[in-house]
């Protein structure tokens, strides 16, 4: 069932429903891809959610869907299947396709396609440099025009810092958010995984936190000169948060995100050599994860983003250092960041909704339920326990396989129609 | 114990165990027929995806003295060349009916995936700058029969102990046995967070040169490692090199030990590499013994559930 | 499964069936010239001792003993990890001597037909025979003791364990049938 499809008057019944002012115990019902009441009239179609929350569909700020150009890895159909089933109703793809999104017809393609399939709403980000080369600015404008707002060559940082600061200005004046990825290219070279006692030990190049840290410094001082609102894309390091946190102190617009996977491990499950922990930025610390775990509670950084990055299995058949870098985490998502932290549903959703729909400009998504509001929601039954072992993504890169996660989606719903429902 | 992929997977018990395996091949080896049927029917298949002739020609010899069967698999002439996955390769190997796989590559945690696709035991034969355990038994072997035990011996490694192999799988052995490990090398060549191996370190050869008992030196490696790491060859000689000036500080009963190829006039003297006090030959006869000793011990009780 | 030990020889009948394989041994032989003893691990080894100090005592002829591990010639390897196993040590060269094997228990003939092997490689020897404390019968191979301490029929579900003073704190042989 797509949401192109005329929705029906959905009732829901015993939920804890996420509004405003807090969580409350109600039915409710959709009508016309809106929340009508918040009580159960007439429908057509009767959904029970056994007391689980019901809340903004789930924001991904940075995944990769990679169409057109990868559809071994994912496509974009298989991608909203996945994103769907993590409860998702929004997702920012990523330009690094081939060719990459640094035009404005090739993001009108991604929206189109997205629309099509009808099961998320895929909201293209733009390439920063044409062809992600790093060496003239993309065609900004046009990208803008079509509706993009989020900018980055994700997959690498923008390294000319020149370049960016030209980027910077031209958005600041129309109003788009720079997001990098920040790997310096001197301090990564050749490094597979975090610099640290592990990789010592494996005898394996080791990738510092300062390759990433040094980055952010910079950025964060060109944001204070051009006034751009800016985004660091999966946080990885203490020392990032910190510089974050200070940036947020001095009033610049900074906001930052975070993968369930960073919150979740550290460094010492590469010492299983498995593909399936191998990403950038790498697991890094103990005391990394703590920090990132704790900056996420108390706002430091705003978002949940997966930065899921499917790659097919043959290709991370291979030894540790010859895989490619990252892993999936749309289906896994919720239930592994409402396993790893302590926090209340409002904060949950405010981090992986409420908050990623700000930042990326979609006015229809991650809002708190309430009579009108858009009927983009999920239901999310943050008790129940369930291991994970196959995916609906195209790709099975997944590091939370086999572990026990708490917290299940149940239902996703786009503009009135339902996309996902788990079985049993 | 099904594979040995590194030596951190051994504890002491397990490291005696197999060089008292060794001891035992050691007398087979010294008869006139120094050969037994242990492995008779078994096949063992060589993998070595990097170059090294010495230490596949060891486990091939060792194969052959268990009256195993070998397959050597040299990757430069084989469809892995043709763009075949390690995957598929090591399938297609194991579909012909292999009993054990020696597995050398250039990727650090090669092995232990390969191990993951296989049916059989698998034996690291070097991944990368990781591990390279059958070195390390051999290596504490050779000591073990020089100086009875290795609790308390002092032993020094000297050299790119960074991107060595050897060195890892060393210092997990020779600490498992209780001997007492000094790192000497210039700071660009020992290990980052060194603090946290239980080691003593030392940028200066000469200063500790009286106080050892073990002087183990590695190769200089122009092959792995990527950049400028040294300053230059000669100063790394006049510095870390075993010349015949150092030699004659080192107490009398002293031992020098190399993994092998030795780059003589480099790391070691020339001179010194033949002293009776270098043990390099022992290393290598002992290296057949102790890789006996390791596809014995993962074969046998190889039918069981 | 409770097994209940039965002691069916001593310490003293084991001393003495010692001493008479001791003594057919040298009948045989006309004496006990170009003999040699070899234990197959583990207590074969104290017996074929206890056999070579018994000859001493009333020939005048010093019999070597000789240590032999049969774990590399087993041909059951895939099915029993190793065992403990002991040192391989000839004190001549078995090349045209009469060796006689001495182990403590002989069942199926396997150990046995592992320790001919371990000997051909080893020399050449005259003549191969062998002593066994307990012949428990079930034979699977074609192998027979040339002098036998004592016959001992047993069923498969029994035990038979011997000690030797030399090794253990105790002397004798014992039989452990399980309960029905």
């Amino acid at each position: 069932m797509t949401a192109s499809e005329t929705a029906s008057v959905i009732a829901i019944h015993n939920a804890r429903v996420l509004t405003p002012a807090g969580p409350l115990d109600t039915d409710l019902t959709l009508r016309d891809a809106k929340v009508h009441s918040l009580s159960a009239g007439k429908a057509e179609t009767h959904l029970d959610a056994g007391g689980a929350l019901v809340g903004p569909g789930f924001v991904d700020l940075h995944c990769h869907l990679r169409e057109p150009g990868f559809e071994w890895k994912e496509d974009i159909r298989s991608g909203a299947r996945a994103a769907a089933a993590g409860g998702y109703t929004a997702v920012v793809a990523m330009p690094n396709t081939s060719p990459a999104i640094d035009s404005g017809h090739l993001a009108r393609f991604v929206a189109d396609r997205g629309r099509e399939v009808g099961l998320v709403e895929v909201a293209p980000a733009g390439a920063i440099t044409m062809g992600r080369a790093g060496n003239a600015l993309a065609h900004l404008d046009e990208l803008f025009d079509v509706g993009v707002r989020l900018f980055t060559d994700d997959g690498d940082g923008v390294a000319d810092a020149g370049l960016l600061r030209h980027a910077m200005e031209y958005l600041a004046e129309r109003g788009g958010v720079i997001a990098q990825h920040a790997e310096d290219p001197g301090l990564a070279r050749g490094g597979h995984m975090h610099e640290g006692r592990v990789s010592s030990r494996l005898g394996i190049r080791g990738l510092p936190s300062l390759a990433e840290e040094v980055m952010v410094a910079r950025d964060l001082a060109l944001v204070a000169l051009t006034g751009v609102r800016y985004h660091v894309m999966h946080a990885s390091a203490q020392g990032t948060v910190d510089l974050v946190a200070n940036a947020k102190r001095s009033g610049l617009g900074v906001t930052a995100e975070v993968t369930p996977h960073h919150i979740s491990f550290d460094h010492s499950r590469v010492e299983s050599m498995e593909p399936d922990f191998k990403m950038y930025p790498p697991l890094r610390t103990e005391a990394d994860r703590a920090a990132l775990g704790r900056a996420l509670h108390d706002g430091t950084i705003d978002a949940v983003a997966t930065d899921h990055a499917p790659h097919a299995p043959y290709e991370c058949e291979v030894p540790f250092e010859e895989a490619p870098r990252g892993v999936i985490g749309l289906e896994t998502a919720a239930a592994a960041v409402n396993t790893a932290l302590e926090l209340t549903p409002m904060l949950l959703f405010e981090r992986m909704s409420v908050a990623p729909a700000l930042i990326c400009g979609l006015s229809s998504q991650g809002r708190w339920v309430e009579e009108g509001s858009p009927a983009n929601l999920v239901i999310f039954d943050p008790d129940t326990s369930w291991v994970p072992e196959s995916f609906l993504s195209k790709s099975q890169n997944s590091p939370f396989r086999g572990t026990k996660l708490r917290g299940k989606v149940l239902m996703t719903i786009l503009r009135g129609c339902l996309t996902y429902q788990a079985s049993s | 114990m099904k594979h040995l992929l590194s030596m951190a997977d051994l504890d002491r018990a397990g490291i005696e165990e197999l060089l008292d395996l060794a001891d035992h091949f050691t007398e087979v080896l010294e008869r006139d027929i120094p050969k037994v049927p242990a492995l008779r029917g078994a096949t063992v298949a060589t993998l070595f995806f990097e170059t090294s002739t010495r230490t596949r020609l060891s486990f091939e010899k060792a194969a052959k003295a268990l009256s195993a069967d070998v397959l050597n698999f040299n990757p430069s002439g084989s469809s892995l060349s043709k763009g075949e996955s390690l995957k598929d390769t090591v399938l297609t190997v194991q579909a012909m009916g292999v009993d054990v796989m020696v597995v050398r590559h250039p990727a650090v945690g090669a092995p232990a995936r390969v191990a993951s696709w296989v049916n059989c035991p698998v034996i690291n034969g070097g991944d990368g700058a990781h591990q390279h355990p059958t070195q390390a038994l051999l290596d504490a072997l050779t000591l073990r029969r020089r100086f009875g035990k290795l609790d308390g011996l002092r032993i020094a490694i000297v050299g790119d102990i960074r991107n060595s192999r050897v060195a890892r799988s060393n210092i997990d052995g020779f600490t498992a046995l209780g001997a007492l490990v000094t790192l000497v090398a210039p700071p660009t060549l020992l290990p980052l967070e060194v603090n946290s191996y239980p080691v003593a370190t030392s940028t200066d050869l000469d200063s500790i040169l009286g106080e050892v008992d073990v002087l183990y030196l590695l190769r200089v490696q122009l092959e792995r490692g990527s950049g400028p790491v040294l300053p230059s060859l000669p100063e790394y000689v006049a510095r870390f090199g075993l010349d015949r000036r150092r030699f004659g500080l080192l107490d009398k009963d002293a031992v020098v030990m190399h993994p092998g190829p030795m780059n003589r006039g480099i790391e070691i003297g020339t001179d010194v590499a033949d002293d009776p006090r270098a043990l390099i030959t022992e290393q290598v006869s002992n290296g057949v013994a102790a890789r006996m000793a390791v596809m014995f011990r993962l074969l046998s009780g190889r039918g069981q559930p | 499964m409770q097994t209940i030990p039965v002691q069916v020889m001593d310490g003293a009948d084991v001393r003495r069936a010692i001493s008479r394989i001791a003594h057919e041994i040298s009948e045989r032989h006309h004496g006990a010239e170009s003999l040699v003893l070899i234990g197959i691990h583990t207590r074969g080894v104290p017996i074929a001792e206890g056999i070579a100090r018994a000859i001493s005592e009333f020939e005048d002829v010093h019999v070597p003993v000789g240590e032999l591990d049969v774990g590399f010639y087993r041909d059951d390897l895939d099915h029993r990890p190793t065992t403990r196993l002991g040192r391989t040590l000839l004190p001549v060269d078995v090349t045209n001597e009469i060796v006689v094997l001495v182990d403590d228990v002989l069942y199926t003939g396997r150990t046995i037909r592992a320790a001919l092997d371990a000997i051909s490689d080893l020399g050449r020897p005259a003549a191969v025979e062998l002593a066994v404390l307990v012949d428990r019968g079930h034979r699977q191979l074609p192998i027979r003791a040339d002098y036998v301490g004592k016959n001992l029929p047993t069923s498969h579900q029994e035990r038979v364990t011997v000690r030797v003073e030399a090794m253990d704190q105790e002397q004798g042989v014992w039989i452990e049938r399980p309960q029905s």
